[in-house]
C-alpha cells in the first residue's frame, strides 16, 4: 500500500499543477465578479502556444525553450482573455455564453492552425521538463518520499504563485478592491474603485495563468498539443467551487481531483485497485464533487456579485 | 418589430463569423471565394448532400431546442452532451437486445432514450432547485460521468464483433433509417429523426407559447423573485424546464447514435451538446430560429469536409466560423444599439 503510495504521489501532484494554475487563475477572474467558464479554451491556447514555441526553439536552445514557451503561453491565455473581457465588461454579454465562445473558438482555432502547421493538427515537444528529488528535503522519513521526489521545477513555481496570491488578495489594497468589485461593484465604485479596471485584471490575469496551465500541462506529463485540454478547464472550475473561491480550499479541491484521477488512470499497475470496476474509478471524482456541492450548498460563498453585469446606473 | 431585431442581429453574427473565416482563408494563403464556394456546395450541391446536411441539422435541432428551453427559464445547462449519451446508450442498448417488428422497435427506443435524457436532466434539476448547486458545475460533472459510462457499458455488453471501442452494429430492423427516405436522397444519413425534431419544434413552440406550463417557465426565466411573488413554484419550474431539455437531447443521440450513425463510439464527447448552445443563441430561443440556425449549422458541418478534400483548407474553419458566430451573437448589443440607431433614424425620415 505504501509502495503504491509512494508511486502514486508524484503522479498526482503533477497532474494537480495545471488545475491548480488554472482554479487560481480563475479565483481572480470570479472574484472580481466575472465567471470564466472559458478556462478550458484558454487552457488550449496555453497547451497550443508552449506547443509551437517549445517544438520551434527547441533545437537550438535546447532546455531553456521550455521556459520561453511557458512564458509564451502565459501571454497567449492573457491576449485571448481579452475577448472575454470586452464581451463580459464592455459589452455586457452573458458571461457563461461569452465563455462558452472562448472554448468553441479556440478549440477550433488552434486545431486550425496546427493542421497548416504540421498537416496532422498534433504537435509533438521532443523533451519536457525532467522531474528532481529536492536534495535534503527528500531524505525526510514519510514526507519526503511523498512530497519531495520526482518533482517538477513548475510545481514550486505555481506553489509560490498560491502563496503570492493569497498575500495579494488578502493583503494588499489591490486584493480588497479587487474583491469588492465581485461582492458590490456599485458600493466599490462610490468608493472610487474603477470597476471595470479591476475586473479586466481579474480577467487578464485568469487568462494568463490559464495559459500557464494548458502549458504545465504540455510540458510535464502531457508532451503534445492535440486540440484538447481532456476537460481539465472544467474541472478547474468546478474545483474552484468545490474549493469555495479561497486559495487553499483550490488547492485542496484541485489535489483531490489530481488524486482522484491519478488513481483512476493508474489502477491497472496498482494491485489493491485491479478488483475496482473502472467506472467507479473513473467517476468517482465527479460524484464526489456533486455530493461535495450538495452537502456544502448551504455554507459555500460564491462572490456576490459573480456573474453579474456591472451597470453603473443600477444601485 | 423584435423579431426583425433579432434577424438582424443574427445575420449580422453570421456576416462577421463568415467574415472571420475569410480572413483566416486568407492568412493561410487559400481563396476565400474558391473555399466558400466549396463549403457551400459541399452542404448543398446534390440530393444526397442536401440529405446529410439536414440529417445533421435533425440532431443539431434538438440540442438547441434543448438548450433554448433551459436558456428560457433563466438556466444555462450544457449538459446536452451527456444527455445526448444516455440517450443514444439507451437507445444502442436497446435496439441490441430487443427483437421486435420495426414500429414498435421505434417506439420504444426512442421513448426509452427520452426518458434517459430526462432523467439525466432531472438531476442537476432537482440539484439546482432543492440544493442551488449551480446547473453549469453539476451538468459538467454528469457530462463526464455520461461520458465514462459509456466508455465502460459499450465493450462490455455490446461491443463489435472485432472492435474494443464501439458497440456491434444497429441492426436495420432499429434503426431510424427508413429505405423510401435513403432512397429519396441517394443514400444519405437522412432518417426519421428528421420528422421527430420537427415536431418536437413545433411542440416546444405550443409549449412555450399557448401552455401555462411555458408561460411559468418563462415567468422563472424573466425575473425569479417576482415570479416566485406572483405564486409560482420556482424550483418545480426549474427542475421541469431541466428535465425537459434532457428529454430533447435523449432525442438528439437517439437520433444520431441509432439513426445517423451505424454504431455507438466509445471515447467521443459528442460536439452537437455545444453546438446546440451556438444554435439556440443564433436562434434566439425561438423554435423556428432553432430549425433555420440549424440548417445553417449543418450546411457548415457537412461541407466543410468537401472543402478540406478540394482545397488545403483545414475543415476545422467550418467550426472557426461557428464560434465566431456565437462570440458575435453573445455580444449582440452591439447589433442591437446599431439596428435601433437604424430603425431611428428610417422612421425619421418617414
Amino acid at each position: 500500500m505504501w509502495d503504491s503510495l509512494v508511486r502514486i504521489f508524484p503522479y498526482a501532484i503533477a497532474f494537480t499543477m495545471p488545475l491548480l494554475a488554472t482554479a487560481l487563475g480563475a479565483l481572480y477572474s470570479e472574484r472580481s465578479g466575472v465567471v470564466n467558464i472559458g478556462l478550458e479554451g484558454l487552457m488550449v491556447v496555453g497547451n497550443f502556444t508552449a506547443a509551437v514555441v517549445i517544438s520551434r526553439l527547441q533545437p537550438t536552445m535546447g532546455q531553456a525553450a521550455i521556459w520561453v514557451g511557458l512564458a509564451f503561453a502565459m501571454l497567449a491565455g492573457l491576449l485571448f482573455a481579452v475577448l472575454h473581457a470586452i464581451a463580459s465588461i464592455n459589452l455586457k454579454a452573458n458571461q457563461v455564453i461569452s465563455g462558452t465562445a472562448i472554448n468553441m473558438v479556440a478549440g477550433a482555432i488552434t486545431v486550425f492552425l496546427a493542421r497548416t502547421f504540421t498537416g496532422s493538427g498534433n504537435i509533438h515537444i521532443t523533451l519536457g521538463f525532467v522531474p528532481f528529488d529536492v536534495p535534503l528535503l527528500c531524505k525526510i522519513p514519510v514526507v519526503g518520499p511523498l512530497f519531495f521526489t520526482k518533482t517538477y521545477a513548475t510545481t514550486w513555481l505555481l506553489l509560490a504563485i498560491l502563496a503570492f496570491s493569497w498575500f495579494l488578495l488578502y493583503k494588499t489594497p489591490f486584493g480588497l478592491r479587487l474583491r469588492s468589485c465581485g461582492e458590490h461593484p456599485q458600493t466599490a465604485d462610490a468608493a472610487g474603485i474603477n470597476v471595470y479596471r479591476m475586473r479586466y485584471a481579474g480577467v487578464l490575469i485568469s487568462g494568463a495563468l490559464a495559459g500557464l496551465g494548458g502549458g504545465i500541462m504540455l510540458v510535464t506529463f502531457a508532451g503534445e498539443f492535440n486540440g484538447s485540454v481532456a476537460g481539465l478547464g472544467f474541472l478547474a472550475l468546478a474545483a474552484l467551487i468545490f474549493g469555495n473561491w479561497k486559495p487553499l480550499g483550490i488547492l485542496g479541491a484541485t489535489f483531490f481531483f489530481g488524486f482522484a484521477s491519478t488513481i483512476a488512470n493508474v489502477s491497472q499497475v496498482v494491485p489493491a485497485l485491479t478488483k475496482v470496476p473502472g467506472l467507479v474509478l473513473k467517476a468517482f471524482p465527479y460524484v464526489v464533487t456533486l455530493l461535495a456541492l450538495v452537502a456544502f450548498s448551504k455554507t459555500n460563498q460564491a462572490p456576490k456579485a459573480d456573474g453579474e453585469i456591472y451597470d453603473a446606473g443600477k444601485r | 418589430m423584435k423579431g426583425l431585431r433579432n434577424l438582424f442581429t443574427a445575420l449580422a453574427a453570421v456576416i462577421l463569423g463568415l467574415l472571420a473565416g475569410a480572413i483566416l482563408m486568407l492568412a493561410i494563403g487559400a481563396d476565400p471565394i474558391q473555399g466558400f464556394s466549396y463549403l457551400f456546395r459541399g452542404g448543398l450541391m446534390s440530393a444526397e448532400r442536401i440529405g446529410n446536411t439536414l440529417a445533421t441539422a435533425t440532431t443539431l435541432t434538438l440540442t438547441g431546442l434543448a438548450m433554448a428551453f433551459a436558456f428560457r427559464t433563466g438556466l444555462f445547462s450544457i449538459g446536452a452532451s451527456g444527455q445526448m449519451l444516455m440517450g443514444g446508450l439507451t437507445a444502442t442498448a436497446l435496439a441490441l437486445t430487443l427483437n421486435l417488428p420495426k414500429w414498435e422497435m421505434l417506439i420504444i427506443i426512442v421513448t426509452a432514450a427520452m426518458l434517459a435524457g430526462a432523467i439525466w436532466g432531472f438531476i442537476p434539476g432537482i440539484l439546482k432547485a432543492r440544493f442551488n448547486v449551480h446547473e453549469v458545475v453539476s451538468t459538467i460533472m454528469l457530462n463526464w460521468i455520461a461520458y465514462w459510462t459509456v466508455y465502460y457499458t459499450i465493450p462490455a455488453h455490446f461491443k463489435a464483433k472485432f472492435l474494443e471501442t464501439e458497440s456491434a452494429r444497429i441492426p436495420e430492423y432499429a434503426s431510424l433509417k427508413v429505405g423510401w427516405l435513403t432512397n429519396l436522397f441517394h443514400g444519405s444519413y437522412l432518417n426519421l429523426g428528421l420528422f421527430i425534431a420537427l415536431a418536437c419544434a413545433i411542440i416546444a413552440g405550443i409549449i412555450l407559447s399557448r401552455t401555462t406550463l411555458g408561460y411559468e417557465l418563462k415567468a422563472v426565466g424573466f425575473n425569479r423573485h417576482a415570479a416566485e411573488f406572483a405564486g409560482i413554484n420556482v424550483p418545480k419550474n426549474m427542475a421541469l424546464s431541466l428535465a425537459i431539455s434532457g428529454a430533447l437531447a435523449g432525442l438528439a443521440g437517439a437520433t444520431y447514435y441509432v439513426g445517423y450513425a451505424t454504431n455507438m463510439q466509445i471515447g467521443v464527447m459528442p460536439s452537437q451538446g455545444m453546438d446546440g448552445i451556438a444554435v439556440a443563441l443564433l436562434g434566439a430561443n425561438s423554435p423556428i430560429g432553432v430549425v433555420l440556425a440549424s440548417i445553417f449549422f449543418g450546411i457548415l458541418h457537412s461541407g466543410k469536409g468537401f472543402m478540406n478534400a478540394m482545397t488545403k483548407i483545414p475543415p476545422e474553419i467550418g467550426d472557426t466560423i461557428i464560434a465566431v458566430i456565437i462570440y458575435f451573437a453573445a455580444t449582440s448589443v452591439l447589433f442591437t444599439r446599431l439596428y435601433d440607431r437604424l430603425a431611428a433614424k428610417l422612421r425619421r425620415r418617414s
